[in-house]
């Protein structure tokens, strides 16, 4: 069965329609690359499959290992294996990192009917995980993404993709605002998790991040839309010709 | 038991000046916003003493989290010893019964009690001077270091006639002392109330002291507070006051920072559900140069409460080098809530660093997603965002039991509802 099926979606966000017939199927342990310019429906498609409130599926189903997505609350999909990172991880005063995460997993871990860990398990695991995107342990003891740098947040998002271990890792421009060396940790980190049971989509502008988390489909959004589809050569198409020999028709 | 001669005056001062003034009605522009004519239209009965005794176990579930080891317990305003404890030890902070002390030492007193708290243009303070009896007196000697709170629980018994009770606290911290005064109130069973409370607290040079109102008594009752606090040069004194329940809560804050270098942190929460009405007023009164004052305070307002935040500072003419910082933080869950929020700024120096600000705001949306998105369900985010809300004043607390509680009783009593 395919992990993810998406079937003629339509999606609008307040009264524009911004997805206008998407049909994409993700395998078990594929990484699928979403690419296209500015408007043309990335960041709703993430939406919609994470559930954020304000976007509204009018036509079409999302089949999230056989079963309607979309009919689902926004923490049901996570504690289910689905995973956003976020394009802008939000500040939150207050809430300390450490004790937000451990909610999140063990909510997870309950939902998977697997024991739930304790504080001192849990931070052991967490230590070992925040090496992978080489985070510092004192970001952990703060507020949730509170003060942090872009490049800080975004690594804050894959340690927790990294600790949540999810089926289907949403990837919002993850690249976005990231400099070289963030951008290696950050793509390290994904890479880390790639395997036969986990897909990806990974959603960019640019085929800059492409080259460390290399996809095995790239498809092209315009006009909310999928205009082509192709292997990783594609995208490197895109670097070169740009998204106007493909969006002229879309639009 | 009878009292000393100056203190029946001022009993005689306070009802004179009631009589004089009358409880506060709308058109004074001081309480506008809160309407007190169902309190005067009430028939209190006075407390005599107790009603059903109070086993300790409730006593603990109400008032937890219980600081053993300074423990002082009134029952509708009158000292409960069977309940209070002072443990053997901690001989440190001298705290005692108004009343056993007036009668013990009938002079001790003279010319304290009352110089703070004047019942002049206050006809709450009035009537409470006019019932003068029974209450708290904390004198902490100089350079004594208390780390233990000292927890005055003030439990209010409504019989079945409407019950007034009308506690008076002084607190004396001495010189270089550093001490925490929780007071606390709280309410057993489900009759009508009204509790009229007036502190008084004084800190001495150098002196560093805590104090805190945790007021969440039940909603069949009226909560009325003043607090009048003096610091003296070089002192410190840090104020929390916490409304979480009571149908109508009226608190007025007077601070005055009367020597050099004296410092005044105002911290304030207050909760509102169903029609729950809750009035803070502040003031804050630089009267000398180089003293320093910050206030906080935030609300949670939910269904159809309504609150008041009224933010006085007074800078007066030669008190150059103020520093005064205040805020005034609201969010808004429901949309029949409502906030009037006023700052008030009286400054008469010119060398001066004031602010103030204020903020009226709904959860955000998008922190609430954030927590959903990693599995985190709606009511839970929500309840871990209300608390985080308010973290910042709670965060001031010295005492990290008491700042969970307060956190955990708001995020309780929010989701009671009314």
């Amino acid at each position: 069965m395919a992990l993810l099926e998406i079937s003629g979606l339509h999606a609008t966000a307040g009264d524009t329609e911004i997805l206008r017939g998407i049909d994409l199927t993700l395998q078990p342990g594929e990484v699928h690359a979403i690419m296209g310019p500015n408007g043309s429906g990335k960041s709703t498609l993430a939406n919609v499959l994470s559930g954020r409130p304000g976007v509204e599926v009018t036509a079409g189903t999302v089949l999230f290992e056989g079963r309607d997505l979309v009919e689902m609350e926004p923490e049901e999909r996570a504690r289910e294996g689905v995973f956003l990172a976020f394009q802008y991880p939000v500040e939150i005063p207050g809430v300390s990192n450490l004790y937000f995460l451990k909610a999140a997993l063990n909510a997870r871990l309950k939902h998977q009917g697997k024991p739930e860990l304790d504080a001192i398990d849990f931070l052991e695991l967490a230590r070992e995980k925040m090496k992978t995107v080489e985070m510092d342990e004192a970001l952990m003891h703060r507020s949730i993404n509170e003060g942090f740098s872009g490049g800080e947040k975004k690594r804050n998002e894959i340690f927790q993709m990294t600790m949540l271990e999810p089926r289907l890792a949403v990837l919002d421009e993850t690249d976005s605002g990231l400099d070289i060396d963030a951008l290696r940790i950050v793509s390290g980190g994904v890479n880390s998790l790639r395997s036969a049971e986990r897909s990806m989509l990974v959603i960019t502008h640019y085929q800059r991040l492409l080259e460390h988390i290399v996809p095995d489909v790239v498809h092209v959004l315009a006009g909310g839309r999928i205009v082509k589809s192709g292997g990783k050569e594609l995208a490197l198409e895109l670097e070169e010709r740009g998204y106007g020999w493909l969006t002229e028709d879309a639009a | 038991m009878s009292l000393p001669g100056w203190a029946e005056d001022l009993r005689r001062e306070g009802a004179e000046q009631l009589n004089e003034l009358g409880l506060p009605t709308t058109r004074m522009e001081d309480w506008r916003y809160t309407n007190v004519s169902a309190i005067g239209k009430t028939r209190w009965t006075g407390s005599d003493g107790r009603g059903d005794d109070v086993s300790r176990e409730e006593l603990e579930r109400l008032c937890f989290p219980v600081f053993a080891c300074h423990l002082f317990v009134f029952v509708n305003g009158v000292f409960a010893a069977d309940l209070s404890t002072l443990r053997a030890g901690s001989p440190q902070a001298e705290v005692r019964s108004l009343a056993r002390l007036l009668e013990e030492e009938p002079d001790s007193l003279r010319g304290v009690l009352g110089a703070q708290a004047s019942p002049k243009e206050a006809a709450f303070t009035a009537w409470n001077q006019q019932e003068l009896r029974d209450g708290a007196v904390v004198r902490i000697p100089e350079r004594a270091d208390i780390e233990e709170p000292i927890h005055l629980v003030f439990l209010s018994e409504p019989g079945t006639e409407p019950t007034a009770t009308h506690p008076r606290v002084l607190v004396l911290a001495g010189s270089r002392s550093r001490a925490s005064v929780v007071e606390d109130y709280v309410t057993l069973g489900d009759g009508t109330f009204l509790t009229n409370a007036v502190s008084e607290v004084v800190v001495e040079p150098d002196a560093e002291l805590e104090h805190v109102r945790f007021q969440r008594e039940a909603v069949t009752g009226h909560h009325v507070s003043s607090l009048h606090a003096r610091v003296e040069r070089g002192g410190r004194l840090a104020c929390h006051s916490i409304s979480l329940g009571a149908a109508l809560t009226r608190n007025d804050a007077r601070t005055t920072l009367l020597g050099e270098g004296a410092e005044a942190s105002l911290y304030g929460i207050y909760l509102g559900t169903g029609r729950r009405h809750i009035d803070n007023h502040t003031t804050i009164d630089h009267a000398v140069p180089h003293t320093t004052s910050r206030e906080l305070y935030k609300g949670v307002l939910d269904d159809h409460s309504h609150g008041v935040f009224h933010g006085r500072i007074i800078v007066r003419p030669d008190a150059q080098k103020t520093s005064a910082e205040q805020s005034n933080k609201n969010l808004l869950l429901a949309q029949g809530a409502q906030i009037d929020t006023k700052p008030q700024l009286e400054i008469r120096a010119d060398d001066v660093k004031c602010s103030h600000g204020s903020t009226i705001g709904q959860m955000d949306p998008d922190a609430l997603f954030y927590l959903r998105a990693r599995g985190i369900d709606g009511d839970e985010a929500r309840r871990l965002l209300t608390r985080a809300f308010v973290s910042e004043v709670s965060g001031a607390l010295r005492f990290e039991p008491l700042r969970d509680r307060v956190e955990e009783q708001l995020v309780e009593l929010l989701e009671e509802g009314a």
